[in-house]
Order: structure tokens, then sequence, then C-alpha cells
């Protein structure tokens, strides 16, 4: 992992963009790394675009500011590729990941990337199996430590387990435990 | 005393400062929430249902009522704390200076937010500056890891029998109290042992030693006498201030003065600012020295008492200074570049001083801002005089119909 790397989450409310963003933050800190998590406040509503943002660090952050050039992109709603420019800023090698059943080939080719790394995976699919909800944030977090290697899977699952101990039942943990490892597999590269 | 470290964790500015309260267990605590502040109210109203603190929780109707419970409190003999944000600072306004004048020290974290109208819920420093005549001390912080420890702080300084002033922490609205970021937080204990047990010179519940809050002191009365008071409590604070922090220093490897300097000391040109825009310029500085220009950081942390004779010392040897003010008051200057040009007045030689306004309601402050500053001062370091004394980062390119 390099040395700073800046994620930004694009969602809708509702779909846990900004849970996901603190998450990824809570799970570097566990190994080690210094870490900043932050939504982009604004009229939030159920449904409307929102983003959230996730900074990991092997040094401390200073920096109290949006992220303009993100080395990762996560898209957790394909409408949203519709709507907003996704990859605004996105570094020029940067990665992004949408969750999508299309094949990376095709999400790339429709937003004109060139050199970015595109990832897709059907996290939808993989939420409505493994946890009977709509809600694509886990799988997504799934496929990012695959496309980035920003976190190890296993000890993100572990920190996972501990931290929604005392907030959901054990089958709901295991739920989104198995889509986050099912995502892991699944992401396709491009 | 040896280093004592708790854990290290992922949390917000607001629930750092929550668990700092946590820690500090007062005896009273009275808010009103409201944004940005809101979750601070929230997680200790929680400490105070799961049985995790001693506290009387008062829930009271508005922040003048949350003020005024505190000066009860405090009256009492209790130790007391509380919070608030903007439109509710402002509403507490009359009773700040009740506090301060009764010489309560009641430890408020205010989460910075600008004031209406228009209405917007970000951050910047309207709230706290229109308070800096209330007689509170007034502590800035950079970070949630500062704000935590600030609190803790204040309680030792504003309970100090040569003190005994109320303190006001600040931090930035959403920038930081919204913000997850590591934060190191001290074991419960040792907090305990640090803040100590509070023991009020005067108590009205003390029957063996009655005493009068707060009666009519008119013409022929002592009014000015007790404002000196209030000054000179004021002056032997910076004392106290200076000690706290080393004593926190020695308990967590984090000391604390009136300010810190970064890359200062062999710059030429430097900015001053508060809070959060402190990190964001400091990253700004590392950039801009390795293309070889000398530029420093000044963070100013103690607003009130303002540290006018330390910060010329810090200051003097520099060509040019721009003050960032997070605030306005139409009719002048920000209100830190005018303590800060008015504190360079009694140096012989002194450098250069510019006024930029930033930040306001929220509108963000990004390294190219602090750029554009530093390269104003490089200019006018140069030229070697002022062209144009008071400026803006930020604003968008548009039209103002005045």
């Amino acid at each position: 992992m390099e040395r700073l790397v800046e994620i930004r989450w694009h969602g809708r409310g509702g779909q846990g963009a900004v849970t996901a963003a603190k998450f990824l933050a809570e799970a570097a800190l566990a190994e080690g790394k210094y870490v900043q998590a932050f939504p982009e406040y604004g009229p939030e509503r159920m449904g409307a675009p929102i983003q959230a943002f996730t900074r990991l660090s092997s040094d401390p952050i200073r920096t109290y500011c949006s992220i303009e050039n993100p080395k990762v992109v996560v898209v957790l709603d394909p409408t949203l590729l519709n709507v907003i420019d996704v990859a605004q800023g996105l570094v020029e090698d940067g990665v992004l990941i949408v969750n999508t059943p299309e094949p990376p080939s095709k999400v790339k080719e429709r937003l004109g990337l060139e050199k970015a790394k595109v990832y897709t995976v059907d996290a939808l699919t993989i939420a409505h199996e493994e946890l009977g909800r709509p809600i694509p944030n886990s799988p997504m977090i799934g496929a990012l430590i695959k496309a980035t290697e920003v976190l190890d899977l296993r000890s993100a699952t572990e920190h996972f387990q501990e931290v929604f101990a005392d907030k959901f039942s054990p089958k709901v943990i295991e739920g989104n435990v198995k889509a986050i490892r099912r995502a892991f597999e699944e992401v396709k590269s491009g | 005393m040896a280093k004592i470290t708790g854990k290290i964790v992922a949390i917000t500015g607001n629930a750092a400062v929550a668990q700092g309260m946590r820690q500090i267990n007062p005896d009273v605590v009275a808010a009103y929430p409201i944004t940005p502040q809101t979750d601070i109210a929230e997680e200790f109203a929680t400490f105070v249902a799961d049985g995790l603190v001693d506290t009387e929780y008062i829930a009271v109707e508005s922040e003048h009522s949350a003020m005024s419970a505190c000066l009860g409190a405090a009256a009492a003999g209790a130790r007391v704390m509380t919070a608030t944000s903007s439109q509710g600072l402002a509403l507490m306004w009359e009773i700040l200076y009740i506090a301060s004048g009764m010489r309560f020290p009641i430890v408020m974290t205010n989460v910075n937010r600008c004031l209406s109208a228009p209405i917007n819920i970000h951050c910047d420093h309207s709230d706290s500056m229109g308070a800096r005549d209330s007689g509170w001390i007034q502590i800035y912080s950079e970070s949630a890891q500062e704000a935590y420890d600030n609190i803790i702080q204040a309680v030792r300084i504003g309970e100090d029998e040569k003190v005994r002033l109320p303190v006001m922490v600040n931090m930035d609205g959403f920038i930081v109290s919204h913000s997850i970021e590591r934060v190191e937080l001290l074991e419960d204990e040792s907090v305990k042992n640090f803040v100590g047990e509070y023991k009020p010179s005067f108590s009205l519940l003390d029957v063996e030693h009655p005493v009068t809050f707060g009666p009519f002191d008119g013409l022929g009365g002592f009014y000015f006498e007790h404002k000196l008071a209030q000054i000179e409590a004021m002056e032997r604070s910076r004392e106290v201030i200076l000690r706290i922090g080393r004593e926190f220093g020695a308990l967590s490897g984090r000391e604390y003065g009136f300010f810190e300097k970064y890359r200062l000391d062999d710059a030429e040109v430097a900015v001053i600012v508060l809070n959060s825009a402190a990190g964001t310029s400091k990253h700004t500085v590392d950039m801009m020295r390795r293309e070889g220009h000398p530029v420093g950081v000044l963070k100013l942390r103690i607003f009130r008492p303002f540290p006018t004779r330390e910060l010329c010392e810090a200051l003097r040897h520099l060509r040019a200074v721009a003050v960032l003010d997070r605030a306005t008051s139409p009719g002048t200057t920000g209100p830190l570049f005018g303590e800060v040009k008015a504190a360079l007045y009694d140096l012989g030689k002194r450098p250069l001083v510019v006024n930029f306004i930033y930040g306001l309601g929220g509108r963000e402050f990004k390294p190219e801002h602090i750029r554009c500053a530093f390269e104003a001062l490089l200019e006018i370091s140069k030229k070697g005089k002022v062209e144009k004394p008071l400026d803006y980062l930020g604003l968008k390119e548009v039209e103002v119909i005045s």
C-alpha cells in the first residue's frame, strides 16, 4: 500500500456509503494506520446521491479538506453512473470499483477511462442473497480490499465481527462477513 | 510521572469530547442540542442513562436555560460542563458574562459554526469571536485529539484558585466534530486523577460559610473593582495555562502552550491560524518548503488571554505575516487580525501584516488557498510594502449584489 490512500465513496442515501467509509477507517486503525473518514454534509435524503471520504496513511494526517483527486473511487449504486461524473478528479492510474453486473470493460468504455483500473462486482445480488436486503456496502468493502489491498481480508472481517457484535444479531453479522468474502472472490478486474 | 496511555480509537471530534466528559465525570451537565454539537449532548446523555457517570443531566428548553442551569449548579459548588454551537452560543450571550462575572469555572465545548443569516450549519468562528469579550478563557483545537486534550486541561485551568473563570474549548464544526480520526484516549483513572476533586472556594451549599452570589451592585458599589478582579484573574491564568499544559504533557506525551510554531523559527513569512486550518496550513508549508520557500505557521491555541508578549517574540524575526480569520467584523478587519496587529505595534522592528478572511459558512479551505496567502506574503516581503491589507480566500467568482 502507498503511504497515503485517498478514497471517495458514492452512494445513495440509505445504502451505507458513510458507514462503509467509517468502517474502513476503523479497520485500518486496528492495523496501525492513521485514518480520517468524513461524509460530505448536504441535504441527505433517502435515495439522494451522497459522497463520503476515507484517508488512510502510514503518517499522521493533517489535511482538513475534502478529497479532490482520489486514488480510489467506490460506487455503491450503478444508476449513479448516469447522474454524476463518478470519475471526476480520479488520479490517472486510479482505481474505480463499481457495483454493477456489467463487465469492467463496459464501464471503462462508458466513462472514457484509459489508464484507470476498473473493477466491477454484482454487489446487489450478493447483498440480496447473503443479507436478504439491498444494502451493498459490505460487499463493496470486500471488492475494495481485493482491488486495492488497503486492508487484510481476514483482519477486516474479524474487525467487522468485533465492532458490530453489540449492534447486529450473529445472523446479520455472518451474512455481512459472507458478503464481504464473496465480493472479494467475485470482483472482476479490467 | 510516567506516560500513561489508554486506548487508540477512531472517533469523531464530538465523540472524543463526549468521552473526555465521561472521564471527567462532572457533577452537572445542562445542555440543549444544536447542530453540529448535537452528538456531544446525545452521547453524554447516553452515558448518564447507562450509569457510566454520576452526573445530573439537566435537559433544558434552550441554551439560555442551559447556561442559567449551569450557573445555579456552579453556585451550589458543582463541577459543571456544557456544550453548544452558533445560535446556541448567541442565545447564551447574556449568561456568558454572568458566568465569568460570578467567577464560575464552567467548562463548555463550543463546536464552531457560523451565525445566521443566511441559515447555514457549517463552520466558521463568528460564534466564539462574538463572545471574545465575555470574560471566558478561549482555547482552540486543531483536531479531535486536541479537543479531547483541551477539555481535560480546561477543567484544571478554570478551577485553579488563582483563576476561577469559565473556559470555552472550541473545535471546527463538521470539519472536526463529524470527522472520524485517530484519537488516543487516556485511561479513565488517569483523567480522574488529573482533574482531581473540585473544591469550590465558595459554595451556596456550604452553610457554615454563607455567601451571596450576584447581588445588586449599583453606583456606590464595587462593580468596577469586580471587573478588575476578573481582569487580574485572566492575567493570572497565563501561568496556570502553561503549567497545566506541561503537566498534561507529562501525563500524555502531548504538551501544550499558548500556540504551536511550525517551521516558524527559520521562516521569513508565516500565517497565523486557529483550529483545523492549521493542519492544512502545515501540510502546505511542507509542500512549499520542498520548493525552497521560507514559509511557516503559527497556530494560536489560546485566544483569551491573548499571549501578546510571547506572540511578539515568536513573530519578530519575520518579514511578513498573514492573519487568517474565519470570522468577520463588518466595518473593520477580522477579529484575530486586529489583535495580532495591535500586539506587534510595540515592536520597534516588526513584520508587515495582512489579513485574509476565509472559510465563512464552511466554505472549503484548501492547500491552494494557503498557497495563495503565502504567495502574497512572499511578494510583500520582496517589495517591502503591503498594497492590499485585507483580502479574501476561496470566494466564488460571482457578482455580489450589495
